[in-house]
């Protein structure tokens, strides 16, 4: 299995600093404050497939985007992808290129990630020129001009849409393009951040086709971080529910959806509506996400837990292996649940 | 229908006057709520659901107005109203719910300010009763500490106890319909569900109808008990939830309903409506939907299809055309 594997996670953590400014930790006497945004998270995803981190606002699945393509440097943990460690790869100018070019990330709103004054022409095109990848000739201009329309086309896209600003699209086109956009350095390695998220469930579902279809095709590796189960169920082979900063359920899909076993992946499944109305039983949910610059004691989850005892106020669990997932609840462990 | 209906919509058009013309927005809009109704009104974004609710509570943005057509709420006329009279009605009769609990709630205001200014605007009472009113309300949505809370600022509160305190203001003075618009697309799943739930049971026990505006079929499914699909402008279909949901008679109600990921089968690809919404100023002539529909014909693109019987529900489609004639 390890064979396979593109990206390996081992206990990633990013900690940001929040604290109030210089003077006013001064003068207030305010402590400095930290958040735990990734809190020791540990995956693999096996080439090819498709990984999806789901959780609630708050949880840290986009910093763990964010770090896995970058965009953050870690506090603690290693990230490596095809067998090399990344945090050492983004130092080194000449390699971060590379590693860039073989790892791509499409953003949840396609209002914000194109540049409005740009044509779709520049914003596809810039990854090409940027990693050299049309040739040097005289002929670059018309070798870029068919690359990117062939990319336009792999996703939907008119060829002649290249001349158009990005505000003469719809939100779903807008998407597309900047699928095209990461596609366009030809990656092993797309990090999806809420890709579907800001579009109507019908230009979702056009989108979600597409990403489907160019996996098929192009054998690309995904994680797929969204707060929506039903699309998560969809698109993933792998699922990672996550909750304040860390893993506390990592399945096979099918395990997941048909044995949730992490008290709160039950909750989570029984939040989503009937669509169907097939009157599957649901316990209602209950409290809130804590605030997480003071998460609980113990198991964080443990004040909404209908499991907790003793043991999950105190002592954090581990994420350990029960029959093929991997679960962190000590209820689990004890077979209380 | 044997119930003599609270709110009656009747060929509803609202308009923006623009330099460039007329933008049709709404056009000949009409259901009914029943009293102690669920009435969801779901589309995608620009197909005018909100702004349904928004011709409603009479607070539609300038230059948007309402054309033609009527509104009326208890058999009275509203959309016609000055604006303080409407002032009344509102508030006092049609509750209103929006989407962001964090711009519905004044920051410089404590809750209990806001809620007992509610109370007092409409209902006679003295400042002491008001006050207690208004702690009973905050109990009632669940507020733990309520006693307590009612003192705070709404920064002190998290995004689902906002929306809380949104529902209790929305039902401080009784009133007979609720518009909801959207009232748990900020939230995240697991407090959405609580606050479905939450406005599900309030309003049955005090007896208000729901108007409940939303993009999400599951939020529809969990609350309503009728919905009206909206597409361009216009109600597509409307009818019960459950004949909506699973014998949908549109082909833009399928093709929505074909899209949504289910949690209970397992498909390789979702079905697909190819191409977007038209914008206003581009609505196709005859269906606006006959450029994106599988089942166009030459009639769907010169004359307009109107709500037609459709089985179970009502649609306005062209298929459905051969029950108009049996009828006639």
């Amino acid at each position: 299995m390890s064979t396979t594997a593109l990206v390996e996670v081992h206990d990633l953590a990013k900690i940001f600093d929040v604290s109030a400014p210089w003077l006013n930790r001064v003068v207030e006497r305010k402590p400095r404050q930290f958040v735990h945004a990734v809190d020791g998270v540990s995956f693999t995803i096996q080439r090819g497939k498709t990984l999806a981190l789901v959780g609630e606002s708050g949880c840290g699945k986009s910093t763990v985007a964010r770090l896995l393509v970058g965009l953050y440097a870690p506090t603690q943990g290693r990230v490596s992808f095809d067998g090399n460690d990344t945090a050492a790869g983004f130092r080194s100018s000449s390699q971060a290129r590379s590693l860039r070019k073989r790892m791509q990330m499409i953003f949840q709103d396609p209002y914000a990630s194109l540049n409005p004054r740009w044509k779709v022409a520049d914003i596809v095109g810039e990854p090409l020129k940027e990693h050299g990848l049309v040739g040097q000739s005289g002929d670059r201009k018309r070798e870029l001009k068919a690359r990117v329309a062939e990319l336009l086309q792999s996703v939907g896209l008119a060829a002649a849409d290249v001349e158009k600003f990005p505000h003469q699209f719809s939100g779903g086109q807008r998407q597309r393009i900047s699928i095209a956009r990461a596609l366009a350095t030809e990656p092993e390695f797309l990090v999806c951040d809420e890709p579907t998220s800001a579009l109507d469930v019908s230009v979702q579902a056009q989108v979600l086709n597409i990403m489907k279809d160019l996996q098929r095709k192009r054998g690309l590796t995904y994680l797929f971080i969204s707060h929506n189960l039903a699309v998560v169920r969809h698109v993933s082979d792998q699922v990672g529910v996550m909750y304040l900063g860390r893993v506390v359920e990592l399945a096979d899909k099918a395990d997941l959806f048909a044995r949730p076993r992490h008290p709160y992946t039950r909750m989570l499944l029984d939040a989503i509506p009937d669509i169907h109305m097939s009157g599957r039983a649901r316990t209602p949910v209950q409290g809130e996400v804590p605030n997480p610059l003071q998460p609980p004691s113990g198991c964080s989850f443990h004040p909404r837990c209908p499991h907790a005892n003793e043991r999950c106020k105190l002592e954090r669990p581990p994420l350990q292996s029960f029959g093929g997932a991997l679960i962190a609840c000590h209820a689990v462990e004890e077979g209380r649940i | 229908m044997t119930t003599t209906p609270l709110l009656e919509v009747r060929h509803l058009r609202v308009e923006f006057p623009t330099r460039r013309g007329k933008l049709v927005a709404l056009d000949d809009v009409s259901f009914d709520i029943a009293p102690g109704e669920i009435l969801g009104v779901v589309g995608e974004s620009g197909a005018g659901k909100s702004l349904t609710g928004a011709a409603i509570i009479g607070l539609l943005d300038p230059p948007g107005r309402v054309a033609s057509g009527e509104i009326r709420f208890d058999g009275r006329r509203i959309d016609n109203l000055p604006y303080d009279e409407m002032r009344k009605v509102r508030g006092r009769h049609i509750g209103a719910i929006f989407q962001d609990p964090l711009t519905s709630l004044n920051p410089l205001y404590t809750i209990g300010r806001q809620l007992t200014e509610t109370i007092q605007t409409h209902l006679p009472v003295s400042n002491e009763e008001a006050r207690q009113r208004a702690i009973k309300l905050l109990q009632e949505t669940g507020i733990p500490a309520a006693e307590a809370r009612i003192d705070q600022y709404p920064h002190q509160f998290s995004g689902g106890m906002r929306q809380r305190v949104v529902i209790a203001l929305a039902l401080a003075a009784e009133p007979r319909l609720i518009v909801a618009d959207e009232p748990t697309t900020a939230l995240d799943v697991s407090i959405q569900a609580q606050i479905i739930s939450l406005l599900k049971r309030l309003c049955k026990d005090h007896g208000a109808a729901v108007m409940l505006v939303t993009h999400d079929m599951g939020v529809i499914a969990e609350t309503c008990d009728r919905v009206a699909v909206m597409y361009a402008g216009r109600v597509v279909e409307i009818g019960p939830v459950r004949d909506v949901i699973h014998a949908p008679a549109h082909p833009y109600t399928v093709g929505l309903m074909g899209s949504i990921p289910a949690m209970d089968e397992d498909r390789e690809r979702l079905l697909q409506i190819d191409g977007s919404m038209p914008r206003l100023t581009a609505i196709p002539t005859g269906c606006a939907f006959n450029p994106r529909c599988e089942k166009v014909f030459d009639r769907c693109r010169v004359e307009r299809p109107d709500l037609l019987d459709a089985g179970a529900t009502r649609a306005a489609c062209w298929l459905h055309a051969d029950s108009l004639r049996a009828a006639a």
